[in-house]
């Protein structure tokens, strides 16, 4: 499947916006929480600065969110992981409210209730979960809801290769080759479960291979590389959308950071992260761009421009707006 | 014009499938998912006849994966649906329980209110026919305790075709527990208390509202599910001996009638509470909690009692799965020791 022009340029410009929404948050979330502002004897103050609570950055694994995004529709749904940030982007999820809600504001997506992990934006039929693998068996219910419902809807379910060895994981590809459920299971194979190497807690090589237990199609994309995944990606929706079932999708990415923000990384070889980089996908598919004569310098400073000050606009919005009610607390446990 | 409402008796599977069916004819949205509801009906009958009527598209058979259907079941209805997703028996809630209580209880609070999880979890409670501590737990304390759970516990099939109908219609999960002791099935003996008129008319019962199902004045017996029908002839045999025993049901955990037990216990003066559940940490406590903080405003006449299983798995052999579960001659038993207290 040939990405048109649009598409090219929509997953190069989706990427710089996911890099730099990363790396903004990188520098963001450290605010206040390291020496000297804080108690001698502790190294790292996880709960202080303006955007306390854990952070999962998905900086290195854009390939991934827009090649898969790429063949998407509003009305399609995604599910994803506690590493969200590049799903939610991609989906298009509003940046603002996004934003708001990692500061923990009233403006937020979940008016301060639910934080990195846990966004909710209904409008683009986006949801994740900081409980590894468990999106996948929700994913299937979105996609029997499309197939009641009578719609050519899709659902995808983004997660780490860390839970593919979870029970969710497993009953989820049953149950969506069982109904042929318009589903894509796409792993994301970032080697580490945390600081488990893949090798240590997968007895095979390539997740894809499981999905012959399961008698779907089963992809594996070795390169993180965002032409790469739109292909595979491209496949799989269309067969969903035809009513003929469910694809496992393995995609080999690197993660740049740790596993969460102040990750010491003692499990890492030291100057991994800054090898991966020399292969970043982002120039590599701004390359591509150029050589078709979709990109020159002039129009690329202009698209960097463009999403530098949507970014930073997200960034304000959340440092800016009011925090909840204390009391608010206890509004929302029920619908009303 | 009148209207002439028909009744019929009914055992409580059929109350609760009648109720499904009337909600699936009613609304395209309500569908209903779990192990064995199709062709067997539920193994506990509580979806008999719904294949029949609506094909297996709305009635829908799944693998032997608690996991697996209680996430499609949330997916489904984040996207509008209104499953009805049948855990067997609440025992096998462990094998899914991230699915309810990390996503299907908080996925409105987390996203502060923009999704809604209109769903049903329905699930057979209870013992007292030897299936041992894997099949016989009763449980619901522990969905209680999590917030964001509604959770209803019938005790007849009047109120769990009312209850079950609200549970279909509202807007945020509900557990609807219902005891297999009490389900009116042919292959297991159940109490007469428990099949009783029903409208074949659709109406709701509200949450939060417990019945009385007995006035007294000497006591108050806290209870619900099959321990009603236990309690009111506990009741009779009190009666005999001069006790007036006022059987309360509370027939809702989550809302629970806070008010409805203050109020029994403000007229009686003292406290009895009969749970099948476990005695620690659970509904028995609870409810005595309750009535300790309003003891600037209530006069008890006795200690607060309660009567629940004693913190032991459900043993398999006969006399020591009576011993375990409350029987109606311990509810007798411990009303007279109320009764027999004197506190200055």
């Amino acid at each position: 499947m040939e990405a048109t022009s649009e598409q090219l340029l929509w997953m190069y410009e989706k990427m710089i916006e996911i890099r730099e929404y990363e790396e903004t948050m990188a520098r963001v979330y450290l605010e206040a929480k390291l020496p000297p502002k804080i108690q001698k004897g502790l190294a790292f103050d996880i709960g202080a600065g303006p955007v306390p609570g854990e952070m999962h950055l998905a900086a290195g694994q854009e390939p991934v969110a827009v090649g898969v995004c790429a063949h998407l529709r509003r009305d399609d749904t995604v599910v994803g992981a506690h590493r969200p940030h590049h799903f939610a982007i991609a989906k298009d999820v509003d940046l603002n409210a996004m934003t708001a809600e990692m500061y923990g504001k009233a403006t937020g997506l979940g008016r301060g209730k639910g934080g990195h992990m846990h966004l909710f934006d209904p409008a683009v039929k986006f949801s994740c979960s900081g409980i590894v693998g468990a999106g996948a068996p929700q994913a299937c219910g979105a996609a029997l809801a499309a197939k009641k419902l009578g719609t050519d809807a899709v659902a995808i379910a983004f997660f780490g290769e860390g839970a593919a060895n979870q029970g969710a994981f497993h009953e989820a590809l049953n149950l969506a080759a069982l109904w042929k459920l318009p589903v894509v299971f796409v792993v994301e194979d970032n080697k580490y479960g945390i600081s488990v190497e893949k090798s240590a807690s997968t007895a095979i090589a390539s997740n894809a291979d499981r999905a012959v237990a399961y008698g779907i199609p089963g992809v594996l994309v070795e390169r993180n590389d965002a032409l790469a995944v739109f292909e595979a990606a491209g496949e799989a929706v269309a067969r969903a959308r035809r009513g003929e079932g469910p694809t496992l999708i393995e995609v080999k990415t690197d993660r740049y950071f740790g596993h969460f923000q102040g990750d010491p990384e003692t499990y890492r070889p030291k100057g991994e992260a800054k090898a991966l980089r020399q292969h970043d996908p982002i120039p590599a598919l701004g390359a591509t761009l150029r050589a078709r004569g979709l990109l020159d310098d002039m129009a690329d400073a202009a698209l960097r421009e463009r999403v530098s000050a949507r970014v930073q606009a997200a960034y304000d919005f959340g440092r800016n707006s009011p925090y909840p009610e204390p009391q608010d607390a206890l509004l929302h446990v029920f619908a009303e | 014009m009148s209207t002439t409402t028909t009744t019929r008796r009914l055992t409580m599977a059929q109350a609760i499938s009648e109720a499904t069916a009337q909600e699936m004819a009613r609304d395209p949205r309500v569908f209903v998912m779990g192990e064995d509801v199709g062709k067997y009906g539920g193994i506990f009958s509580a979806t008999t006849g719904l294949l029949e009527q609506f094909g297996p598209e709305r009635v829908m058979d799944t693998p032997i994966s608690e996991t697996g259907f209680m996430g499609a079941a949330l997916g489904a209805a984040a996207e509008g649906l209104r499953p009805i997703s049948e855990l067997m028996f609440v025992d096998f809630f462990g094998v899914c329980f991230d699915q309810i209580y990390n996503h299907i209880a908080k996925n409105h609070y987390m996203s502060g209110g923009a999704c809604k999880v209109p769903l049903v979890i329905t699930t057979g409670i209870g013992g007292g026919y030897n299936d041992a501590a894997q099949h016989s737990q009763c449980l619901y304390s522990i969905f209680a305790h999590v917030p964001g759970l509604k959770v209803v516990v019938p005790s007849n099939a009047y109120d769990a075709k009312g209850l079950m109908t609200s549970a279909i219609r509202d807007d945020n999960p509900v557990v609807f527990l219902y005891h297999k002791g009490i389900m009116g099935l042919s292959w297991m003996s159940y109490f007469e208390g428990s099949t009783t008129e029903v409208p074949e008319a659709q109406y709701t019962i509200p949450f939060g509202q417990a019945r009385v199902v007995r006035e007294g004045r000497d006591l108050t017996i806290v209870t619900l599910s099959q321990m009603v029908q236990k309690s009111v002839l506990a009741a009779d045999q009190l009666a005999a001996e001069g006790i007036s025993a006022e059987v309360l049901d509370l027939r809702t955990l989550v809302p629970l009638d806070r008010a409805a037990v203050l109020a029994s216990v403000a007229k009686t003066g003292r406290l009895l509470v009969a749970d099948e559940d476990y005695l620690s940490y659970g509904l028995s406590g609870e409810i005595a909690a309750l009535v300790a903080e309003n003891l600037d405003t209530l006069r008890l006449k006795a200690p607060v009692r309660r009567l629940a299983v004693p913190d032991v798995p459900i043993p398999f052999s006969r006399p020591l799965e009576q011993f375990a579960i409350p029987q109606v001659d311990n509810i007798v038993a411990s009303a007279r020791g109320l009764m027999s207290f004197k506190l200055d």
